[in-house]
């Protein structure tokens, strides 16, 4: 009996709560914790859910890439830019911030768009293009509108001329 | 004012914007109509960005903060006694700056009777407007509270020869005026919402139909006007709108009430439709009907 409640009691020791150790760990070893994402994140996962979950947003990723780069307002921009990483990202950002499971690992928006000089044209054309990205992946419109609206502010940190 | 005036005054208002298309950026995006669709509103009946009978602080078109946008648009309206034929032109440079025209065409109907006009009277007013976008952003302030707020004037003539026989009958003071107005308006994005409350100070009677001031006042007065609308998806979006009235004649003015949808088929077309309740005017009860406008440009 003693040596079952020593037991339980190792085990309730050991079980630290996983988001303690892990923000102990990313204070520790510089791991991402998603503040340079642009907005706090989505309450609940009913978005993340609307935007059918990794592998939608994935879809909807692949597809907008497809689309700004060959958009012909905003091609340009996207002439040196890494495509692969920047699917990557953006897929990271989406999931964050509708209240997905992933952290974002990338630069703030003000230093990812620093000395490019973005246009309001540039930023909307970029809107419109996500918005068919969604609308192809079957994205609800008001779940759309509520990426959309943690998105829009980041027009102030992104648009410079 | 006659048609040739009228047209070369619609094309002094165009040949204005050109000037600024020479001195755009290098990259010439004045004419990319940059904007998201729908954020110019539709026009409403005073020839202003806004709903149907509500002004916003909107600026028409769809040029972003480096380019410029213009509309023409016509509506009909037919309530039980009377019907309005109202079309004009708007122009919005840098998402700061709106200028409008619109002419209405009052056919008066059995209310020409009730005016001592004589049935179906025809007569009409001019409406000049001007409105600056002061602060905020209609799309993009959506971590704040902050509305968009605009800032207008809308001058407005009538053209008509037996005012002094209604101004006997009814006391109205003139002819003319303007009004001006405050607006804001915010889109709730996380709601798929937008809100417009604008105050208007006024002196026209029933818009103008009635002249402006009368024997009870001829003091502006602020009157409140409003719209709630839904986004049905990019394209569409429903509500309804409320505006108040002063009260100089003594005629008992309502209160105006629409719901309405709206269709922006691209960014060059939009219609609304609407239902409208005008209340009772000049006395003949339950001015109800429809409203049908389109809107073209860039």
């Amino acid at each position: 009996m003693k040596r079952i409640l020593m037991f339980t009691a190792l085990l309730a020791a050991v079980s630290v709560p996983p988001t303690v150790s892990m923000a102990q760990s990313a204070m520790d070893t510089g791991m991402p914790s998603s503040n340079t994402a642009g907005a706090a994140p989505m309450a609940g996962d009913d978005v993340y859910k609307a935007f059918h979950e990794e592998a939608g947003i994935q879809r909807i990723m692949d597809d907008f890439i497809v689309r700004v780069t060959t958009d012909p307002r905003i091609k340009d921009r996207f002439a040196n830019a890494n495509l692969v990483r920047l699917k990557l990202l953006l897929v990271q950002q989406v999931s964050y911030l509708t209240g997905g499971p992933d952290t974002y690992s990338g630069r703030d928006m003000k230093t990812a768009h620093a000395g490019m000089n973005l246009q309001s044209g540039d930023f909307n054309a970029l809107a419109e293009d996500l918005q068919l990205s969604m609308d192809k992946e079957g994205v609800a419109f008001r779940a759309q509108n509520k990426l959309l609206a943690k998105l829009a502010p980041m027009e102030h940190q992104i648009v410079t001329k | 004012m006659d048609s040739l005036k009228r047209l070369s005054l619609i094309l002094t208002f165009a040949a204005g914007v050109l000037p600024f298309a020479a001195t755009a950026n290098a990259e010439n995006r004045v004419f990319d109509q940059g904007r998201l669709l729908l954020t110019g509103g539709v026009t409403n009946v005073e020839g202003a960005s806004g709903g149907g009978v509500a002004t916003w602080a909107t600026i028409t078109g769809y040029g972003d903060n480096d380019g410029v946008g213009a509309n023409v648009h016509g509506t009909y309206v037919n309530v039980k006694d009377y019907s309005l034929r109202d079309y004009g032109a708007s122009v919005g440079l840098y998402n700061r700056v709106e200028l409008s025209y619109a002419r209405q065409d009052f056919d008066t109907q059995n209310i020409g009777a009730a005016l001592g006009l004589g049935k179906n009277y025809n007569f009409n007013q001019d409406v000049y407007g001007a409105k600056v976008r002061l602060i905020g952003d209609l799309v993009y302030d959506q971590d704040s509270l902050l509305p968009q707020v605009a800032v207008g004037f809308q001058h407005k003539e009538e053209s008509d020869k037996l005012h002094a026989v209604r101004s006997h009958a009814f006391g109205i003071r003139s002819a003319s005026g303007t009004d001006y107005y405050v607006a804001a308006t915010k889109l709730f994005l996380d709601q798929s919402l937008l809100v417009d409350t604008t105050v208007r100070f006024t002196k026209a009677n029933q818009n103008g139909l009635l002249g402006f001031g009368g024997p009870k006042s001829n003091d502006y007065k602020p009157q409140f006007e409003g719209s709630v609308g839904y986004l049905l998806t990019k394209k569409w979006v429903i509500g309804a709108e409320y505006r108040t009235k002063p009260d100089n004649i003594g005629l008992k003015e309502n209160d105006w009430l629409d719901v309405f949808t709206a269709y922006a088929f691209n960014k060059t077309i939009s219609a609304t439709l609407a239902y409208v309740d005008l209340g009772d005017i000049a006395t003949i009860k339950d001015q109800r009907g429809v409203y049908v406008s389109v809107q073209a440009g860039f």
